[in-house]
């Protein structure tokens, strides 16, 4: 055992970047929740985007782009919950898990084509000076703009949740929609333009994994992530700092596992592979014993004549 | 996607179709449960190529059906339950974690035909098979040994499993025989198949030093991790994986199941099928090499396929003695060759190897 060799900076630096795809799916899964819809097909709008980012940053030879289509793709595939959710008044449920199923059959149709292809590599942010600073510039200031976008994301979703009217009535809209209603908000196209946000961040959280984690395409490659980013959300008592600590946790403890366990620490590996899940609960389950709860019309059904 | 998959989908579907209403005899019904997806470049991958084989060797006289992601464990008694209701001849279960669900099928069908993969639970209508590809981890350690230069290798392992360990050991045993200064780094991913963890144990790998990394899971993650670091080796694992050639990807273990899968069909048709263990390695065709590219250095890539032609005409075993176990007892004398009912169990590492199996 030799703890020497792991590399500090470099483990901080790769659990930024191990977390980020939970970190966007997450956050805009939140904002979904927040919204009282209970969108289980995050998995499925991760790989879409996933593969749709990818196709398109080969064809375009712009990473960038490629990530403005995964989350154009993660939309529209959202559009069909909100269509069968919001509209035909499915259970979200169902409508939800066959979402995921659907995503993922559909992805791997579309990219039969780009196995084995490389992507055009997404440079990181130039901060000049900054990245030069010891310890914290390879930490803060080495990463790709997806990455801090994670981050200012959560930000952004974190403020107009609390300060702005359009978070307010959002806020309105999940925790009693026959309240907003009967005050003249329109719940169904709020509902609507929020699960068309959480498709998008889930369909980018996909691409950050088909172009900058691994970076290829392979059939099912987000693996469960969209999952993890669901569990998240409710073990975050569904507040957008939570999300961020819960990811990075998460992303941190998963590396730091794998490192622990190429320097040959005596702890069984049983332990080590399971710790990222079990100390992410505990750490937000302790953190939600202020009675935070879900909102109050989450997973419900919503229609005006109701 | 372009216009060609568009139309191979579409022969396919239309194939399906027209399949369903030629029913002018009765057909011979495969079916196949994958553990990943078959688009994943790796052990499913090469599974459904020996599928596609099976359709393409015996035709109209044969049907074939499969079912990918099948997680391991009790899920899969519902998929396989399914095929035999769906009046399948002969299912092919394509993962270890498939073999007590196999079983346990087996028996409520004892007239479908069941054919596990790199288990040892056998029953009347229950065989087992498996490839050797040992002999293919022991070329790769003997091409890594030679070519680290930091000494370290690392190796991504999945399942605590026999197969896995003997692929560690194997690999380990050649390496240290040409470089005893040789240390391998082992970290335990738990998962057949998931890109971004593998990406991740592999950089945590080269970021520890290691400069040859070898995988145990099947997507071509750890590939593109290398790929990145710029100056790591890497070998295909149960397929080619030949898009990372000539370098990172130096070599590759390859599996090529069609000539059992269509022998087992066949004699599934003509009615001489009984239950067997079959045990094939490189002599028999079962497990390939990949082509060994000029990254690796002309003497070395000798001494390789040497060791290849070697083992395939059965001079040479990777398992001979002198070995010791890691806790330094006996194992093998010198000279003496392992027991294929060891080798089959393996639950040790061999001497020099540092940590411990998982339990």
């Amino acid at each position: 055992m030799d703890l020497s060799v792991i590399n500090p900076i470099l483990l901080t630096a790769a659990l930024m970047s191990a977390a980020t795809p939970i970190l966007l799916a997450a956050t805009g899964e939140l904002v979904v929740e927040r919204a009282g819809v209970l969108n289980l097909g995050v998995e499925g709008m991760m790989i879409l985007g996933a593969i749709c980012g990818f196709a398109i940053a080969v064809e375009t030879g712009s990473p960038l782009t490629g990530f403005l289509a995964a989350a154009v793709g993660g939309a529209v595939l959202s559009l069909l919950f909100a269509l069968l959710t919001q509209v035909a008044l499915a259970n979200q449920v169902a409508s939800g898990l066959a979402l995921t199923l659907f995503g993922l059959g559909l992805s791997a149709l579309l990219g039969q084509g780009y196995v084995g292809i490389k992507p055009p590599r997404m440079p990181d942010v130039n901060f000049g000076f900054l990245a030069d600073i010891p310890i914290i510039g390879p930490i803060l200031f080495s990463h790709d703009p997806v990455l801090y976008l994670g981050v200012l994301l959560v930000a952004a979703v974190w403020a107009t949740l609390k300060f702005t009217r359009i978070g307010l009535i959002l806020r309105a809209v999940g925790e009693n929609h026959d309240a907003a209603h009967a005050l003249g908000y329109k719940v169904v196209r709020i509902r609507t333009l929020a699960i068309m946000f959480g498709g998008a961040c889930a369909g980018m959280g996909g691409a950050y994994i088909s172009l900058i984690r691994v970076p290829q395409w392979t059939e099912g490659m987000t693996a469960g992530v969209g999952w993890i980013a669901l569990a998240l959300v409710v073990f975050a008592s569904w507040k957008p700092w939570r999300v961020l600590l819960g990811a990075y946790l998460f992303g941190g403890i998963t590396q730091l596992q794998l490192n622990l366990q190429g320097a040959g620490v005596a702890i069984p590996v049983e332990y080590l592979a399971m710790s990222p899940y079990i100390i992410t609960i505990v750490v937000l389950v302790i953190l939600s014993a202020d009675k935070s709860a879900a909102p109050g019309s989450l997973g419900r059904t919503f229609h005006a004549s109701h | 996607m372009n216009i060609k998959t568009l139309l191979a989908s579409a022969a396919v579907a239309l194939g399906l179709a027209g399949g369903a209403f030629a029913d002018g005899h009765e057909k011979t019904k495969v079916g196949f449960v994958f553990v990943g997806p078959i688009g994943d470049g790796g052990w499913p991958y090469e599974h459904n190529k020996g599928r596609l084989a099976v359709e393409e060797a015996l035709g109209d006289a044969v049907e074939t059906v499969y079912v990918e992601n099948v997680a391991e464990g009790p899920d899969s008694e519902r998929v396989m339950t399914q095929m035999a209701l769906d009046g399948a001849d002969l299912i092919f279960t394509t993962s270890f974690g498939y073999m007590d669900p196999t079983i346990n099928i087996a028996k409520k069908f004892p007239d479908v035909k069941f054919e596990h993969a790199t288990g040892y639970k056998r029953a009347d209508n229950v065989s087992t098979y498996s490839a050797r590809f040992y002999e293919g981890r022991a070329i790769q350690g003997h091409i890594a040994g030679k070519m680290t230069k930091s000494n370290i290798i690392g190796y991504i392992a999945s399942y605590p499993i026999p197969e896995v360990i003997r692929g560690i050991n194997a690999a380990y045993i050649h390496a240290a025989k040409v470089n005893p200064d040789v240390e391998f780094k082992i970290i335990w991913a738990y998962t057949w198949f998931d890109p971004a963890k593998e990406a991740d144990a592999a950089r945590a790998l080269i970021e520890q030093g290691a400069d040859v990394v070898l995988q145990h899971t099947d997507s071509t993650a750890p590939q593109a991790a290398a790929q990145e670091a710029g100056n790591v080796v890497t070998f295909g694992q149960a397929s080619d994986m030949g898009q990372y050639a000539p370098f990172p990807r130096v070599s590759s273990i390859i599996d090529d199941w069609a000539p059992y899968y269509i022998a087992r069909t066949k004699a599934v048709m003509d009615g001489s099928w009984e239950s067997k263990d079959t045990w094939d390695g490189i002599g028999a065709g079962m497990v390939g090499i990949g082509e060994i590219t000029d990254a690796v250095p002309a003497d070395v890539k000798e001494e390789a396929l040497a060791m290849k032609a070697a083992i395939a005409d059965g001079s040479y075993h990777p398992f001979t003695g002198p070995l010791k176990k890691q806790d330094g007892s006996d194992w093998l004398a010198d000279g003496e060759v392992a027991d294929d009912g060891t080798l089959a169990g393996m639950n040790f590492y061999v001497e020099g190897l540092t940590g411990e199996i998982p339990q």
